[in-house]
């Protein structure tokens, strides 16, 4: 650790196949300990940017700008180079835990896996590790369970098994890439606060990326909204969802399902955003939000707004709190 | 592992007995009076009958059949009508050239394609990659007597480093054995890799994209490592079905191959006694190389078992 160096500073990170650009001039700064939401919907760029930090992006796709962790700028990093951080200094939490993991490896050899790469431990001392972190991890009967192969186990198990991979080796910053949406309803809070938990005792950093703000609200200290590859709303989770003022997080926050707006007869009363996410390849000028905003104007329509104000930051030429006075005009 | 184990024996002996019946009916049917055509079209009618019988053809069918079973599983492959020669002796001279050829011929194409078919893969989409995609597809298209003629004639004519065909058996000296099959295995081998190298390449290809070689990545594997610890292993079960498959097309193969170096092996054995109606070597001598063929996919099954942990459970 680098003393209070943050524990990943992004700065103007874009990611694009030569064709369309997924992710366009995003930053953003986790601090040590710093525990990050990015909600957006399919598509908008988040699971990108998430793989750019990892240096994992699909073929054919490459990373402009700087992503500086520990001291070194990754986007720079050779292949041999990054691996040697990845599972160490940072790793990730995948979204389906059955397609994540080897299925002709037992999972006590791939956690046990981990930590021999980057502590060097030996077999022996590693197998021991293991069945620590899978007690840990509230996993029944480690001895046993780290014979057992991927298929064997429950959904809620495995991803246990890949939260303990990811954790072994205490990184500083753990990415978790919509860890829960592939569960079961029952067991998406167990592992939840499993990771919670475990991300706190580590004190490592935490981004957070799902579309379920609940979640971000329970788990984050600060969120970040993607649109269409950019950041449109970034600051405290508590104001940014008390007070949002981009108009796209107000739609996010009044499509979320929740006591309040089910109305006693039974039927939701749920508002949603018209028109669809634009694809990436025919953005339109100007805020790429402007053809499903209720306060677009012609200046929308021209010019690209930047992130702006302080502690809160939007980019929005009329931002929600002064959308009425607009529309009053 | 146990329950599976024994439920692919019993289909592996279900597969033989349903084969051996098939062998056994087509050649009878094909196969006319057997003797009315040794005899030429003056014989008799007594003389015909009298060698029906004595080869034992005027039996009810399922009488031969289950006698030629029975003789079987003691070793006895019966003998041909003519010499009274056993089928098993001829058929193990001609194994000594034929096992070598077939096996070698195998080896050799696996040997080849799995490291060049994971190059391809590595470098799809490179120019590279594109060359041996390239260069696989014309190998799939060259017939392998062509390959077979080609290499003769470069190693045996031009150069006269081997010879152009003929046999030297093992006993007289195996330098000389393997001299002779040098130029067969490699026109085989060749071919088996050329098809081989495809399917390893879209096999790692399709593995390489696969969520579990990115989890690999992420823990720390650098992308060879991953490749070759995750993908290789993964690659591995669909690698073995198209070998098991073409086991068969590998057979086809030493029959041309045999030909066209003149090489004394079971295939061109075959073909003769099929021309010489000797319809109880050819029959038993089919019949084994069924049996090899299901023995083959028997053996592919038992290591999708080894393999893969989700199809041994499943059993």
């Amino acid at each position: 650790m680098t003393g209070s160096a943050p524990a990943i500073e992004v700065k103007d990170l874009s990611v694009g196949n030569g064709v369309v650009t997924a992710v366009r001039g995003v930053s953003f700064t986790i601090p040590q300990g710093g525990r990050m939401g990015l909600v957006g919907e399919s598509g908008s760029g988040k699971s990108m940017t998430a793989l750019a930090l990892m240096g994992l992006l699909p073929m054919g796709w490459s990373t402009h700008g700087s992503v500086l962790h520990d001291g070194v700028d990754l986007v720079k990093q050779s292949d041999r180079a990054f691996s040697s951080r990845r599972g160490r200094t940072i790793s990730m939490v995948f979204q389906d835990p059955l397609s994540s993991l080897n299925p002709v490896r037992r999972v006590g050899e791939q956690i046990s896996w981990v930590i021999r790469r980057h502590t060097g431990a030996d077999k022996k001392a590693a197998e021991q590790q293991t069945i620590e972190l899978m007690t840990q991890m509230k996993l029944p009967r480690p001895e046993q369970l780290v014979r057992a192969y991927p298929h064997e186990i429950s959904g809620g198990q495995r991803q246990r098994i890949m939260i303990a991979m990811a954790l072994a080796c205490y990184p500083q910053l753990i990415i978790a890439d919509e860890p829960t949406t592939a569960l079961d309803v029952t067991v998406q809070k167990q592992v939840l606060r499993l990771l919670n938990g475990a991300v706190n005792e580590r004190g490592s950093a935490l981004l957070m990326i799902t579309h379920d703000l609940p979640i971000i609200a329970a788990m984050c200290d600060t969120v970040a909204v993607m649109y269409a590859g950019r950041i449109v709303e970034m600051g405290p989770v508590q104001e940014v969802f008390r007070n949002p003022r981009h108009h796209y997080t107000r739609g996010l926050l009044d499509s979320q399902p929740t006591m309040d707006n089910i109305a006693l007869d039974g039927s939701a009363r749920l508002v949603s955003i018209p028109g669809m996410v634009p694809p990436l390849h025919n953005l339109p000028t100007g805020c790429a939000f402007n053809p499903r905003c209720p306060a677009a104007t012609d200046k929308c329509r021209t010019v690209m707004p930047e992130l702006a104000g302080e502690g809160l930051q939007a980019a929005c030429w009329h931002p929600v709190d002064s959308a009425s006075e607009v529309a009053a005009q | 592992m146990v329950i599976y184990v024994l439920r692919k024996l019993a289909f592996f002996i279900g597969a033989v007995f349903v084969a051996s019946v098939a062998i056994f009916l087509l050649l009878r049917a094909a196969g006319g009076n057997v003797a009315a055509i040794v005899l030429g079209k003056d014989a008799t009618a007594e003389a015909i009958n009298a060698l029906a019988h004595s080869w034992g053809l005027d039996r009810p069918l399922p009488i031969q059949y289950f006698d030629w079973i029975f003789k079987m599983f003691t070793g006895d492959l019966g003998q041909s009508f003519r010499t009274k020669e056993a089928v098993a002796s001829l058929v193990t001279d001609r194994l000594s050239v034929s096992i070598p050829l077939a096996l070698s011929g195998l080896l050799l194409g696996l040997v080849i394609a799995i490291p060049v078919g994971t190059y391809a893969a590595r470098n799809v989409g490179k120019p590279s990659g594109a060359v041996l995609a390239l260069l696989s597809q014309i190998g799939v298209a060259v017939p392998v007597f062509w390959a077979g003629i080609l290499l003769s004639v470069l190693f045996g004519v031009r150069l006269g480093w081997l010879p152009t065909g003929g046999w030297i058996d093992w006993s007289q000296s195996w330098v000389g054995a393997i001299r002779s099959l040098v130029l067969p295995v490699l026109s085989l081998g060749l071919i088996m890799a050329a098809v081989l190298i495809r399917y390893v390449r879209s096999a790692v290809l399709d593995v390489m994209n696969q969520d579990y070689v990115r989890t690999a990545r992420a823990v720390g594997m650098t992308r060879t490592q991953a490749l070759l610890q995750v993908g290789l292993r993964n690659a591995a079960l669909p690698i073995v079905t198209i070998v098991g498959l073409q086991i068969a097309e590998l057979i086809g193969g030493t029959v041309i191959i045999e030909m066209v170096f003149s090489l004394p092996g079971l295939s061109r054995m075959i073909l003769a006694n099929v021309a010489a109606r000797e319809v109880i070597v050819v029959q038993s001598t089919v019949m084994l190389i069924i049996v090899f063929v299901i023995f083959v996919n028997f053996v592919v099954d038992l290591l999708y078992g080894i393999l893969d942990p989700r199809i041994r459970n499943a059993a």
